[in-house]
């Protein structure tokens, strides 16, 4: 247990270039994460399963599964993506990327607004980017679907939380539940 | 306009933060309530149990944190804790919002690793996969719902959704290139409306 612990906080064999690179992908992805850091799932996924092999398919969806399923905001999957990554220089890396330059802009242009609240631009921009953010969610639910729907009965929960979520104000809390349940008893 | 950096008068809250420390235990303390989203706790525990905010002022500031890049929640948090404190309210939220959850959520990670090969710790990771796939999902399509007075209308909008569904869903292109790409024609179409229609 010590020893695989220690293996996992380590950095799996990446070099210092690997997590500048790493580091630099997720600066880039914080000032286009528009909707939330979910919502560039599948660009990091792109980067880190697709292109580098640094995680598998099923790890990188579980990494999501796994933050969604513990308390806290959903951008800790950042967190977890970059501790299966590179363990504790890996998170450092996904994390400091993914909220500094969101965090600077954010602090800018919320006391700049204060004193314009009307602009067109900037309604514009707010009102123009929204359908993006639809765009964006809609792809991260298909690349996440995309591991795990193999079988009918994955299918079935992945339609079925959609149906779920837009009819009733149950908490997600319940479906990651069920999921969980149905997974364990081998039937995804 | 009154000084945007204090509450404005007629919605006035009823309480106020005492210090960045009690800013520090409240977000912790809605972070750790917060299973698959912190937002529906946020909206709880600042506007209806500490009354910190009226529910326009966190209708308000929700939006501002929605179209600003970076995690909606995240930015939520640091506009709130500058409203206040400036720079040690923002490092307080920010701190009482990730520290703790961080430390758990890693911890679920490592014991995730020792029980990854049990088939069954695997089959539930699966299907919480499959689950959270279509939480992102509902999210986009009840979004989709809260378009109708859109100044592009439907159509447009759902055609734009579609295209970057597909050019990163389906085709896989690059983030940088798609947002750039099709969020400047989205943003000017949007701006031609709004001008026609002032």
């Amino acid at each position: 247990m010590t020893a695989s612990l220690w293996d996992a906080a380590g950095l799996h064999g990446l070099g210092a270039a690997d997590l500048f690179g790493l580091f630099l992908h997720f600066l880039v992805i914080s000032l286009l994460a528009v909707g939330g850091a979910i919502s560039t799932a599948a660009d990091m996924h792109r980067y880190v399963v697709v292109e580098h092999g640094w995680l598998t398919d099923t790890a990188f969806t579980s990494s999501i599964a796994i933050a969604q399923a513990a308390p806290g905001p959903n951008v800790l999957f950042v967190a977890v993506i970059g501790w299966n990554v590179a363990g504790v220089a890996g998170v450092l890396a996904t994390m400091t990327g993914i909220l500094l330059p969101s965090t600077l802009l954010t602090m800018a242009v919320s006391r700049w607004r204060a004193q314009r609240p009307e602009a067109l631009w900037l309604r514009a921009f707010t009102l123009g980017l929204g359908p993006l953010t639809i765009g964006l969610l809609l792809s991260t639910g298909w690349v996440l679907a995309e591991p795990v729907a193999t079988h009918p009965a994955a299918w079935a929960l992945v339609i079925g939380t959609v149906v779920v979520m837009s009819r009733t104000r149950w908490s997600p809390l319940w479906l990651i539940a069920v999921g969980g349940v149905v997974g364990a008893v081998g039937w995804v | 306009m009154s000084d945007p950096s204090l509450p404005s008068l007629p919605d006035e809250p009823a309480a106020r933060p005492a210090s960045p420390g009690e800013l520090f235990r409240a977000f912790n303390r809605l972070a750790l309530q917060g299973f698959g989203g912190v937002l529906p706790v946020a909206q709880h525990e600042l506007v209806e149990r500490r009354r910190w905010m009226t529910r326009e002022q966190f209708l308000e500031t929700l939006s501002l944190a929605q179209v600003l890049p970076g995690p909606n929640i995240v930015n939520l948090a640091m506009i709130f804790g500058d409203r206040w404190f400036g720079w040690r309210g923002v490092l307080a939220t920010l701190g009482g919002l990730l520290l703790m959850p961080m430390a758990l959520v890693l911890a679920a990670t490592v014991l995730y690793g020792q029980w990854a090969d049990q088939p069954a710790v695997a089959g539930a990771l699966r299907g919480m996969g499959a689950v959270a796939a279509g939480l992102v999902i509902a999210t986009g399509v009840k979004l989709f719902g809260g378009l109708h007075r859109h100044p592009l209308g439907r159509t447009w909008c759902l055609a734009y959704a579609a295209v970057v569904a597909l050019a990163i869903g389906a085709l896989r292109w690059p983030l940088v290139y798609v947002v750039l790409g099709i969020g400047t024609p989205a943003v000017l179409h949007v701006a031609t409306r709004l001008r026609r229609a002032a």
